[in-house]
């Protein structure tokens, strides 16, 4: 190594001593240009130039980058997105009246059931001895009837005979040939058979009604009777066993739940923000968790009219356009209600929009610098477009993306993209 | 003048530049090690940038939510913003996690560690630009990531139970530890937080049904009702708030500290809690190892000016044999070093500036940095030199021939 700089130094040092005074004269020598020195001043010159363009344009000093998109008319199509949960319209929770044990059950998760099917028995401990003692009764006063209705003939038929008495008597008496006294005997019989007449009409009555209480009896026994049967209220499945024989449940509590299949749609919360253009009717677009590769057509039932405070949300039932759909009762869905179209609407890319305070805006560029502009805004879409209401003309141009937070009279350069899309 | 550091310098070119290059490469090395530091602090700072807050509330007497965990009922933001000098609130939850997305060409799952933000579209907590894409709109499963996630537009991530579509990309949100974010919207972030797996979930039930006095007989529905109760999360982390122009900062803040039992930290004290607290020792071991390592490159360059001073011994003897002065043997040693200096300087520059993109967190190289680089390389290289021309004016003119 020391030998290279020996002969370095060596190398002038020739013409230095040619000359008495090396000094000024070699001056014209240090400029004359030899190959190695125009390469290596284009090595130099190129360095400082690469060293440049890294400083201004890769580090902290480069410009922003910012890209460009114009404002656009055209159609909007508008939706609204929400979660929900599959439930039945119509689930009905099958429970006895009374606090009593559970005697027999005759279904299970899964089973089909028809409408007035018996479905449970609770334990109906001394109903049926209810039944038949009430039962009984009744037929014992049919017996009731009869006797008061044998007694009243016989009553008719004593008036017929001390009628009939009394008369030949008052002949007679007007004969002369029987006494006073015996004609009052006579009058005081018949009198005494028609008054038992009266009595038995009354108790034949008497006997009627208590037929009567004795049927309601036995028929409000029997309907106590029917209470510890469950019967479906409707065609469709059960979807819960809760109760087991045996067990015990107080009045209300369910035993067995049974939906109405065709009745199940999906209780969708929505955004309180967003649920403002929702209607009754309008369609919708369902993705069930169990099959996210299927969109299934579905449509708006019902607006529920109170909201959740909490959530903020508020519930829009959603149900299925096609009959048959293979779903079970609280699976997630994912719901998206289609809104009516907007014609003719300015749009920008929603990344566009800004806040700056509280002022609603974009990012324009006005002579190399960002400025901003207030806007006023409509709806914004499920595709990224928000909708312009005013504060821009067709075809003025907004920042969408930065690549950093932007200022007033910020520096900036447009490019066409800030990263690559890759695939 | 003859410029004899000039003609040295062409004629050993080639070890001249090696040398300048090897030195440009410690050099790029410290100003790096600047850069990692000032992106350390840099990473912190943004992170408070981001979340576009003067005041965040949070639990009482703890440091969150950044430092600290901190829950805070989520229907706070209501009471907040009902308060005098409040122009906008939102909640936001943050949360440390893994996420995963599956790559398409190979199968496989792809594990990236993300700060998952839930926040309130148009509220505080939103990030304020994009670089591709668009901001969420459905109030559910979308997410917007930083770019230094990798995740692309329209890759589908899972965070445990659901996935996300990544519909926009941020740049420069990060955590303080310089983990990107991962934006969802609050609702799918509060359930992410706390809701638990299903083994949890169904021993929690279990838990709850053996407890008596919560499935009593005679009480039907009760049990449903408590857990049903289990399972719903009201908090969240923190409330960003926004105060109106005219208010002040700490007087909002104190209203709220004495009255709401909450914290309030202004932007002030929350960069004192980063910075300060949060990242404090890491910080400083980068920066004690930026003090060395540039202790260490100081030393180095003196020490190759000064070899290579003292390796021209003999051509500086011939010089001083043949008559030239002392200012110019000294001006061509100096000018050499100062060319070395220069020539490590832009290298070291273009090199950390190369690199610098590559590091996994970030690197901020600082244009004042960089001047305070060059300024301490020429002086180093000035101070190195004077060592050197001392050596070389104590040369005997006699060494040149053998002596």
């Amino acid at each position: 190594m020391g030998n290279d700089i020996n002969r370095g130094i060596s190398g002038i040092a020739p013409q230095i001593i040619i000359f008495p005074w090396p000094i000024n004269i070699a001056i014209p020598q240090v400029f004359k240009m030899t190959k190695l020195k125009i390469r290596l001043i284009a090595l130099g010159l190129l360095v400082a130039g690469v060293f440049g363009w890294v400083v201004t344009t890769q580090g902290p000093l480069a410009s922003v980058k910012v890209t460009l998109d114009k404002a656009s008319s055209g159609t909007l199509s508008n939706g609204v997105f929400g979660v929900g949960v599959l439930e039945a319209r119509r689930s009905y929770n099958l429970a006895p009246t009374l606090t009593s044990r559970v005697g027999r059950i005759y279904v299970d998760q899964g089973d089909r059931v028809h409408k007035g099917q018996l479905l449970a028995e609770m334990d109906a401990v001394d109903l049926n001895d209810r039944v038949t003692s009430s039962e009984q009764a009744a037929e014992r006063s049919q017996y009731g009837i009869r006797v008061a209705e044998a007694q009243l003939a016989e009553a008719q038929s004593r008036v017929h005979t001390s009628s009939a008495t009394h008369a030949r008597f008052a002949d007679l008496r007007a004969g002369g040939y029987v006494s006073q006294e015996m004609l009052d005997a006579k009058l005081h019989e018949k009198n005494a058979a028609l008054s038992a007449v009266a009595s038995a009409t009354a108790a034949l009555s008497s006997a009627r009604l208590d037929q009567l209480r004795t049927h309601a009896d036995a028929s409000g026994v029997g309907k106590l009777r029917a209470q510890t049967r469950l019967l479906s209220p409707v065609d469709g499945i059960v979807t819960a066993r809760l109760a087991e024989p045996g067990v015990t449940v107080v009045a209300g509590q369910s035993i067995i739940q049974v939906i109405d299949p065709g009745s199940i749609w999906v209780k969708t919360r929505i955004d309180q923000k967003q649920v403002g253009l929702v209607r009754v009717g309008q369609p919708a677009e369902i993705v069930l968790r169990s099959q996210p590769q299927t969109v299934l057509p579905g449509s708006v039932k019902r607006v529920e009219q109170i909201g959740d405070a909490i959530t903020e949300e508020r519930i829009v039932n959603v149900v299925f356009t096609a009959q048959d759909v293979a779903a079970m009762v609280g699976e997630l869905a994912e719901v998206t209600i289609k809104l009516p179209q907007l014609e003719h609407s300015l749009s920008i890319p929603a990344a566009a929009l800004k806040q700056l305070d509280k002022q609603e805006g974009v990012w324009a560029m006005q002579g190399g610098k960002v400025q901003f502009k207030p806007v006023k805004v409509g709806l914004s879409t499920l595709e990224g477009r928000t909708q312009i209401l005013s504060g821009l003309a067709e075809g003025d141009e907004v920042i969408v993306y930065s690549q950093q937070e932007l200022h007033a009279g910020m520096k900036v350069k447009v490019v066409d993209a800030i990263v690559k899309v890759r695939q | 003048m003859i410029n004899l550091a000039g003609r040295d310098i062409l004629h050993g070119w080639g070890k001249f530049v090696f040398t300048g290059i090897g030195l440009g490469l410690l050099i790029g090395v410290t100003l790096t090690m600047a850069g990692v530091y000032r992106g350390m602090v840099d990473d912190a700072n943004v992170m408070i940038d981001n979340a576009g807050a003067d005041l965040w509330v949070v639990q009482k007497d703890t440091l969150g939510p950044y430092a600290e965990p901190s829950s805070v009922r989520d229907d706070v933001v209501r009471d907040l913003l009902g308060r005098n000098g409040i122009m906008a609130a939102g909640n936001v939850t943050y949360l440390t996690m893994q996420a995963s997305s599956l790559a398409q060409t190979t199968g496989q799952r792809k594990e990236v560690r993300v700060m998952l933000v839930g926040f309130e579209p148009g509220k505080p907590g939103e990030p304020g630009y994009l670089i591709a894409g668009r901001p969420i709109v459905r109030s559910h499963y979308e997410a917007l990531a930083d770019i230094k996630t990798g995740f692309v537009l329209g890759e589908k991530v899972r965070i445990r139970r659901h996935e996300y579509t990544v519909v926009g990309l941020t740049r420069r949100m990060v955590s303080s530890g310089g983990d990107p974010m991962l934006f969802i919207p609050l609702k799918d972030a509060q359930e992410v937080q706390f809701l638990k797996d299903n083994d949890a979930l169904l021993n929690e039930r279990v838990r709850t049904a053996s407890n008596p006095a919560f499935n009593r007989p005679g009480v039907p529905g009760l049990l449903e009702a408590v857990q049903a109760s289990q399972t719903s999360s009201r908090f969240v982390n923190t409330v960003l708030v926004r105060v109106d122009a005219d208010a002040d900062v700490e007087e909002v803040a104190g209203e709220i500290r004495r009255w709401k039992h909450l914290q309030a930290y202004t932007r002030a004290q929350m960069e004192e809690i980063l910075i300060a607290r949060l990242i404090a020792t890491s910080s400083k071991q980068i920066f004690m190892f930026l003090v060395i390592l540039a202790i260490v490159s100081a030393a180095i360059v003196a020490f190759i000016i000064y070899t290579m001073t003292l390796n021209k011994i003999r051509e500086i003897a011939v010089l001083k044999l043949i008559g030239a002065t002392n200012k110019t043997i000294s001006s061509m040693i100096l000018q050499q070093a100062l060319g070395l200096g220069l020539i490590g300087f832009m290298v070291g520059k273009l090199s950390a500036t190369f690199w610098a993109p590559l590091f996994p967190k970030y690197v901020l190289l600082l244009p004042g940095d960089a001047v305070k680089g060059f300024v301490l390389v020429m002086v180093m290289c000035g101070f190195a030199s004077i060592f050197a021309i001392r050596a070389a004016l104590r040369v005997d003119p006699a060494n040149a021939i053998g002596g």
